[in-house]
């Protein structure tokens, strides 16, 4: 970490807000030394880094750094074999999946994860799953509480769907839709969560100019308006620097870079990893 | 014409989920519904109820309950006949430990019983998956059928090792055993199969069914949006079970009245209820009955012809079974491997904009 | 030693020569699996269906006898002819052969690209057909299968081994059909073992089995080798066949095999050659041993569905099989 990253992390230990008026809070989620192996191959290497509440961090670095893997420790998909994941302020235990989803994490995936047999809005549906209380046997015979909970969740997609303007496609089948929409639709889902920490990874992958502003300006309204805290996995430079607060540069499983957008793209090392470094 | 689903706008998120969305739709299943209970029981024979109805009712409900674990939930399932045999058999100890209760309370418990049975037997598939989950519910299936054969407890020790449902009656009516008539059994099933569609509707267009369909799409991302999937896998086991639960009790008590498990339950009956889910669609309720109404039918057809209408022997016309079942199921996997249900769909599809083309 | 002793070691001996068998019915569910990765559920059948050939082409029947009598009030059931035993094979052979490519132009064709449990139930549909065309073929009486293989217990190594125990110990009972088969089923795994590692062919069935679009990028017709596998698949069928029949008749129960190559490959996973011989071998002795010993106490019958829990709890701690890919996954 640079300087000048240290005195500013020192400093506003507590939360600050950023020239254009955004509030940033303090630690959210906190990996501590984590050491991630497959067999002899180490995917991580005693990483450490932090997200702040509010915050649109970004996580980059060539191909085969890590990065997804890193997004799959937060998820709680892989165990560190070494290190500590704390969340707002508590160190989180080994936890399933699904836990770690009701704990408020919900993430999109590089390749998409839809549902490929359910339609659009089923999709999104499922992403209200953690606040759908009723048992079985109230849905069994469908009458009061059950019909009732289906509406007000189909009432909270129809928000996001208006929001991510996929009105059209409600019935479709996921499975026939393209690409650019399935990971809109994907991003919905993990917006239907109503999450306080939004993971996506490459949200911009195999998208043309027009498609990446939209998605940009998603990202940057869901920051704004829901004050959900992001983390992203990004290769198109332009985005990261424009939409991100803080960057993380990983490279071969270790961390080389971490500061603002404007250190970070000064900084040698990170520059060295993705031009190569030149022998004399 | 009269299918159409224009001008008829849909005012609140209930009525835009409904089962029937189109109103003709609607008037049809009132009127399949009338015609079942109000004009059938009238008109029904003995022929008629043993050689179709009956056995046609009773697998719908099991095949409604195997589409849940395999068609919802992506859980193949090899073990159908030995779960059916569990609900008969807990049928049976039921009637004879208790006489005086109502058979539909046996029937009911039964299914439960066979529920949590069904539940035990789906941990592995917390485990194993696909191919491997298929094989390792024959153990199920296998295991079972031994079972209820070597332990005595299970027959009430009777000297053949065949169990027979007592005589039992619902308001004064008998259903079970030689004094039965055609229209009671027929009407005993028709309630139970009522029921079964309803509840499995309601469950599969609910949160239940969104979870069991995000397993069966892929259980990796179903669980890192928050599915547990422990709980999703063993409600699709038990639901599932409950519904072949129920249909083994029926099977036995209301239709055959005695059962020699090895012969009934043993694994052709697994390959048969597969065969009706599969061919009647995958996913779908009205794909359950469909494929349950070709299978029945469809050997009955060909006996009528072999047998009455051409003069053959009866073990020709089952050679010609075999060839002509085995025949339509490849067919029927290679034209259409999402069943009549999609078959149905497309219809209603072309017939959305009948007369015209597009 | 003691009598219980050497009698245990017989009921393993026995049920490593069953357990051969189970691996040969194994193999041919292997050899599809890994070409074209449809379980061939069928592969029970083939073999009844391959000794059911064998059988009456042998005999001299006409096929088809019954219903031809039936439509046409005919009487005629032989023509009256003997074939001697290795021409009845190579016929039989030339008969699976035809199966293979008719099976391949006509379903498996039609069935690219489609779900494993698609193509599963297919061949189960496979199987009924080719039950109901084999009975309507052939008949559906029990046969006998004379190929002139000795039969009996062996009397050399029962008179060898009776000194090992006390007086009352007879020595081994060893029946002769078992050891040829198991010679038999020895020569054929080497075979296709060799024909796999060191031909042309072989080595196209294993780029197949590893990767259809890269097969087919270097030329390999994904046609012939499927057509090559299904073939092969009837020949292993064939052998079992004929060692089944010879050993209990030629009758229906002969498709059960495939039931219980089941949890052979379940153990050995699908898609390994010696995994199959391993866990056929692992089975064969499992199921006897259990049924010897503990089998007395349960009333018996244990073989029924003994090897399909063993194998549920082997998969329970390896769900690839002993032999199997490990399943990676990967978001």
């Amino acid at each position: 970490m640079s300087d000048t990253a240290v005195q500013m992390q020192e400093q506003q230990m507590d939360g600050y807000t950023t020239e254009d008026g955004r509030k940033i809070g303090g630690v959210m989620m906190d990996l501590r030394s984590i050491t991630l192996r497959f067999g002899g191959v180490v995917a991580i290497q005693d990483i450490t880094f932090d997200i702040r509440q509010g915050e649109i961090r970004a996580i980059i670095g060539p191909n085969g750094a890590g990065k997804s893997s890193m997004l799959n420790v937060i998820s709680g998909f892989y165990q560190p074999q070494e290190g500590e994941v704390w969340f707002l302020g508590k160190k989180r235990p080994t936890m399933r999946p699904y836990q770690v989803a009701r704990q408020g994490i919900a993430r999109t995936f590089q390749n998409i994860a839809l549902f490929e047999g359910m339609t659009v809005l089923d999709n999104i549906m499922t992403g209200r799953l953690n606040f759908m209380k009723t048992g079985w046997l109230a849905q069994s015979i469908w009458l009061g509480s059950a019909k009732k909970e289906e509406a007000i969740n189909r009432q909270k997609v129809e928000e996001i769907i208006d929001f991510l303007e996929i009105q059209t496609i409600r019935k479709t089948p996921v499975g026939r839709l393209p690409y650019g929409l399935k990971k809109r639709v994907e991003l919905a889902r993990a917006l239907a969560a109503e999450p306080d920490l939004l993971l996506l990874d490459e949200p911009m992958a195999g998208m043309n100019v027009e498609e990446k502003e939209d998605m940009s300006r998603f990202i940057l309204d869901v920051n704004d308006e829901f004050g959900t805290t992001i983390a992203l996995i990004e290769h198109d430079m332009g985005v990261v620097m424009d939409l991100s607060d803080r960057v993380v540069v990983m490279d071969y499983g270790k961390k080389i870079g971490d500061g603002t957008p404007g250190e970070v793209r000064n900084n040698e090392e990170v520059i060295a990893a993705y031009l190569g470094v030149a022998h004399e | 014409m009269f299918y159409r689903e224009a001008g008829d706008f849909k005012t609140s998120y209930d009525a835009d989920s409904q089962t029937f969305p189109i109103a003709f739709d609607r008037y049809r299943y009132w009127v399949v519904l009338a015609v079942a209970f109000l004009v059938i029981p009238f008109v029904i024979n003995d022929y008629w109820a043993n050689a179709l109805l009956v056995p046609f009712l009773i697998y719908a409900i099991a095949a409604i309950g195997l589409n849940i674990l395999t068609g919802y939930c992506g859980q193949v399932s090899l073990g159908t006949g030995a779960f059916m045999a569990v609900g008969a058999y807990a049928c049976y100890k039921l009637m004879t430990a208790f006489p005086d209760i109502s058979i539909l309370i046996h029937i009911i418990l039964a299914g439960g019983i066979t529920a949590l049975v069904g539940a035990a037997f789906g941990l592995p598939s917390l485990r194993i998956k696909g191919f491997y989950l298929a094989v390792a519910t024959l153990a199920a299936q296998f295991f079972l059928v031994w079972l209820f054969n070597k332990v005595p407890w299970f027959y009430n020790n009777s000297a053949s090792g065949q169990i027979s449902a007592p005589e039992r009656f619902v308001f004064g009516i008998p259903v079970t055993g030689p004094n039965t008539e055609a229209w009671a059994m027929y009407l005993i099933c028709l309630v139970f199969v009522t029921g079964s569609a309803i509840i499995a509707r309601n469950m599969t267009r609910g949160s239940m069914g969104r979870k069991w369909m995000a397993i069966r799409d892929m259980d990796i991302a179903a669980e890192i949006i928050g599915v547990n999937p422990l709980r999703a896998k063993l409600s699709a086991f038990a639901v599932s079970s409950f519904f072949i639960g129920i249909s083994g009790a029926l099977f036995f008590a209301v239709y055959l009245g005695a059962v020699e498990v090895g012969e009934v339950f043993g694994i052709n009956k697994s390959f048969l209820v597969l065969f009706m889910v599969i061919i009647g669609g995958l996913g779908s309720i009205f794909g359950a009955f469909a494929g349950a109404a070709f299978l029945v039918c469809l050997p009955v057809v060909l006996k009528l012809i072999g047998v009455d209408l051409l003069g053959w022997p009866p073990d020709l016309v089952a050679h010609f079974q075999l060839v002509i079942i085995g025949l339509m199921i490849m067919f029927f996997l290679i034209k259409e491997p999402h069943g009549l249900a999609q078959l149905w769909r497309v219809a209603k599809e072309k017939l959305r904009l009948w007369p015209f083309p597009y | 030693m003691s009598a219980d002793f050497l009698y245990g070691i017989e009921v393993v001996l026995n049920g490593l020569m069953a357990g051969v068998m189970y691996a040969l019915v194994a193999l041919g569910f292997v050899l599809i699996f890994k070409a074209s990765g449809i379980f061939n559920f069928a592969q029970g059948v083939m073999a009844l269906f391959a000794a059911l050939t064998l059988v009456g082409i042998m005999e001299g029947q006409v096929p088809f006898s019954h219903l031809i009598n039936e439509i046409f009030g005919t009487e005629i059931h032989h023509f009256g002819w003997h074939v001697p035993a290795l021409l009845a094979i190579s016929l039989t052979l030339l008969v699976m052969v035809a199966f293979a490519w008719a099976v391949q132009r006509f379903l498996f064709k039609h069935l690219v690209g489609q779900e494993p449990i698609i193509l599963f139930m297919a061949t189960i549909g496979l199987a009924y057909f080719l039950e109901g065309f084999g009975d309507l073929m052939w008949g559906s009486n029990i046969k006998t299968l004379n190929l002139g293989l000795p039969q009996g217990g062996s009397r050399v190594i029962e008179d060898m081994t009776a000194k090992l125990g006390g007086d009352d110990f007879y020595g081994f009972f060893i029946d002769k059909l078992d050891m040829v088969a198991t010679l038999v089923a020895i020569v054929l795994v080497l075979s296709l073992i060799c024909f796999s590692q060191y031909t042309k062919q072989g080595r196209a069935m294993r780029a197949v089995a590893d990767d259809h679009q890269a097969a087919l990028s270097v030329g390999i017709s994904l046609n012939f080798i499927w057509i090559l596998v299904w073939s092969l698949a009837g020949l292993v069928a064939l052998v079992a066949g004929v060692m089944w029949g010879a050993k209990s008749g030629v009758q229906f129960s002969l498709s059960l095999i495939a039931l219980k190559a089941l949890p052979v490959l379940m153990l050995g996973g699908f898609t390994s050659i010696p995994g199959a011989i391993v866990g056929g071998l692992i089975i064969g002795v499992g199921e006897k041993l259990f049924e010897y010993t503990i089998g007395p106490m349960v009333g018996g019958a244990t073989e029924n569905w003994f090897a399909y829990v063993l194998a549920l709890m082997f998969l329970v701690f390896r769900p690839q099989g002993l032999f199997g890919e490990k399943i990676i996954e990967r978001v």
